[in-house]
């Protein structure tokens, strides 16, 4: 393990060196990718003038999806919603099941790769664009989210891959695989499979790995100079932190962040509830500007359905349902019946979209922080905001982003993982050589300013929701059985809450 | 029915100690023990994906592990004469001493001095500490 540790360090310094030679090496990649990457990007988000604003129809895709699947299971996420919390608490936890993964454990671990730049940063620029009404739309995509994630869980739980050592496999490759072509559709399984896989791995290193370390380089420099202009210096630092967590298994490193990830999420939360009381005379207001700024807004370009656009994108980044990132995270649960983990799941784009984002758009509303026009957009608007009542909060919102950023680091290297060994199969050395590819793309995310690399990654995770949900369309029955089985064994006593 | 008694059992010289007080005790009274060894767990942890992936397993292992410690040890007692048994769980220490003695409707839990001073204990929150306080049956800490 030590000489593969060694090994992966005396392959970055020639990374850096690269990566040192800034503007030049930018510039090439850029002309290199653009004409390659620029018609994939243009043609995912492909957008269609509507109501005098332009649409990207991928978002439509999202929000359609959303909607058909909040209606086939009958509004689920408010019917179920109680039934979620009572999972996840462990009321339905067998203590036999002791030192198993916990219902909490996967929604934790689940959260810890959604919340993060999305809640922070994403929020900022929906407001900035799209205005207050932003919000409401927000909240609206986040409500309907719930159902997708539903979906897409249960089927990574059900469709699942078990080995005989005991670990599991699952996420879309697999039900999309296996389901389809349980309906005598395997090769239209297959491809989207690889499909899926192949965005997956390109969405990993990009928008879950270059993006980030991006992102927190650009806040770690703004509060120490001494970064500036060294972001391969940056890079290598956290390209180390990332390969001893996912290469030498120094797990300690990921448990100290996810117990701080956590805390640092009940800070960001603590710290907007009480700017919110604060100014709790300022919240009527606000509400007001949410519902007018959702139908008909002023100072927003392309009107209500700019508001509309700029919500739903950003809530549907922030919480990747129907993306399908999550049910891979989700397959490990150890659980008698799949449709609890959609019950669990269902819990996320609420927290991350309905609780979180709103925190973050209600600070940035109360406190006047919305100037249209004026530049002021993203992690340096939400920034403001908090500052505005506490001074020196853009210290901890800058080492919070970086964590957070982190935290999506490691869950998104398992994502691209898993899709991987999906496409090349398991074996130490296809999973090293994952590995290593995704910490070298650590150090270039956070010294290049790659455009183009950048867009082409969003596209990417975007472009997994193309096969994902065509898939869950087609499985939607197969999840409507399921959960009608478990409804039954829940009113015939046959799953009982466990005595405490 | 016999008496049971709880014997709380992790394989070091302390908890050894606790074994031969219970086992004496046991020749004369004809109690049954029951040695449990609680590996410590929280279903609040957190955990990254991967870690998700390998627990199933890693449980496994860790109750084998586990099971080789304390499965001689309660061979060694049938062996004298004495009637044990064993359990190995995954949980809170002082909880699930406790719960398994509700279960067991045992009538007494015998522990081991973990021997730290005093103000170690005070700000680790040692487990006789918490047991003492919350033990549903009379507890016996073996020195």
């Amino acid at each position: 393990m030590l000489k593969r540790i060694l090994w992966a360090g005396a392959s970055l310094p020639l990374m850096t060196t690269l990566a040192h030679a800034e503007g030049g090496i930018d510039q090439m990649i850029s002309d290199f990718v653009g004409p390659i990457v620029n018609p994939i990007v243009s043609t995912v988000f492909y957008s269609v003038p509507m109501f005098g604003a332009n649409v990207p129809l991928i978002v439509g895709w999202l929000v359609i999806a959303a909607c058909v699947f909040t209606v086939y299971f009958g509004f689920i996420q408010f019917r179920g919603f109680k039934h979620s919390i009572e999972i996840v608490r462990g009321d339905y936890f067998d203590p036999k099941n002791a030192g198993e993964v916990t219902p909490f454990q996967a929604l934790a671990t689940a959260l810890s790769g959604t919340v993060g730049l999305g809640n922070i940063a994403g929020v900022g620029v929906a407001v900035y664009i799209g205005g207050p009404g932003a919000t409401f739309w927000m909240i609206l995509a986040g409500l309907l989210g719930m159902a997708a994630k539903f979906t897409e869980c249960i089927l990574g739980v059900h469709y699942r891959n078990e080995y005989e050592d005991g670990t599991v496999s699952g996420g879309p490759m697999y039900y999309l695989s296996k389901g389809l072509s349980e309906q005598g559709k395997a090769s239209l399984g297959k491809f989207l499979a690889i499909f899926f896989s192949i965005c997956c791995v390109f969405g990993a290193l990009g928008g879950g790995n270059m993006f980030q370390a991006n992102q927190s380089f650009v806040q770690i420099s703004s509060i120490l100079p001494f970064f500036e202009g060294k972001g391969w210096l940056f890079g290598l630092i956290m390209a180390a932190v990332v390969g001893f967590v996912i290469i030498g298994g120094i797990k300690s490193i990921a448990r100290v962040t996810e117990k701080v990830v956590p805390g640092m999420a009940i800070l960001y939360v603590g710290t907007a509830l009480i700017i919110i009381l604060l100014n709790i005379t300022a919240i009527p207001e606000a509400i007001g500007a949410i519902f007018t700024g959702a139908f008909a807004p002023t100072a927003v370009a392309g009107g209500a359905v700019g508001a509309l656009i700029q919500g739903f994108k950003r809530a549907a980044f922030s919480n990747e349902a129907g993306i399908g990132s999550a049910s891979i995270a989700h397959s490990a649960v150890q659980t008698n019946h799949p449709a609890t983990e959609g019950y669990v799941a269902l819990l996320e784009p609420f927290i991350d979209t309905v609780v979180i984002c709103t925190m973050t758009s209600l600070v940035i509303i109360i406190t006047g922080s919305w100037a249209p026009g004026s530049g002021v957009t993203g992690i340096a608007l939400t920034s403001q905001a908090f500052e505005s009542s506490f001074s020196g909060f853009g210290y901890i919102l800058a080492i919070a982003a970086v964590l957070f950023a982190f935290s999506t680091m490691i869950s998104w290297s398992y994502y691209g993982l898993k899709a991987w060994t999906y496409m090349f199969g398991e074996g130490k050395t296809k999973e090293l050589t994952f590995k290593l590819i995704f910490c070298i793309f650590v150090i270039i995310g956070s010294s290049m300013s790659l455009g183009p690399v950048i867009d082409f990654s969003d596209a990417m995770i975007f472009a997994m929701a193309i096969a994902n949900i065509i898939g869950l369309y087609f499985l939607m029955p197969k999840v409507k059985e399921l959960v009608k089985d478990y409804q039954a064994k829940l009113a015939s006593g046959e799953i009982t809450k466990v005595e405490k | 029915m016999a008496d049971v008694n709880i014997v709380g059992f992790d394989g070091s010289g302390h908890s050894g100690r606790a074994v031969d007080y219970a086992r004496d005790r046991a020749k004369n009274s004809g109690a049954h023990l029951h040695l449990v060894l609680v590996l410590e767990w929280s279903p609040y942890s957190f955990h990254t994906p991967d870690e998700l992936a390998e627990r199933h397993k890693r449980r496994e292992q860790e109750l084998d592990r586990a099971y080789k410690i304390v499965q001689p040890v309660t061979d060694d007692l049938n062996k004298a004469g004495v009637n044990a048994t064993c359990e190995v769980r995954h949980g809170h220490v002082a909880d699930s001493l406790c719960d398994i003695a509700k279960e067991k409707s045992a009538n007494q839990i015998v522990i081991g001095r973990t021997g730290d001073s005093a103000i170690a204990q005070r700000i680790l929150g040692g487990l006789v500490l918490t047991l003492a306080q919350m033990a549903p049956v009379p507890l016996t800490i073996v020195p």
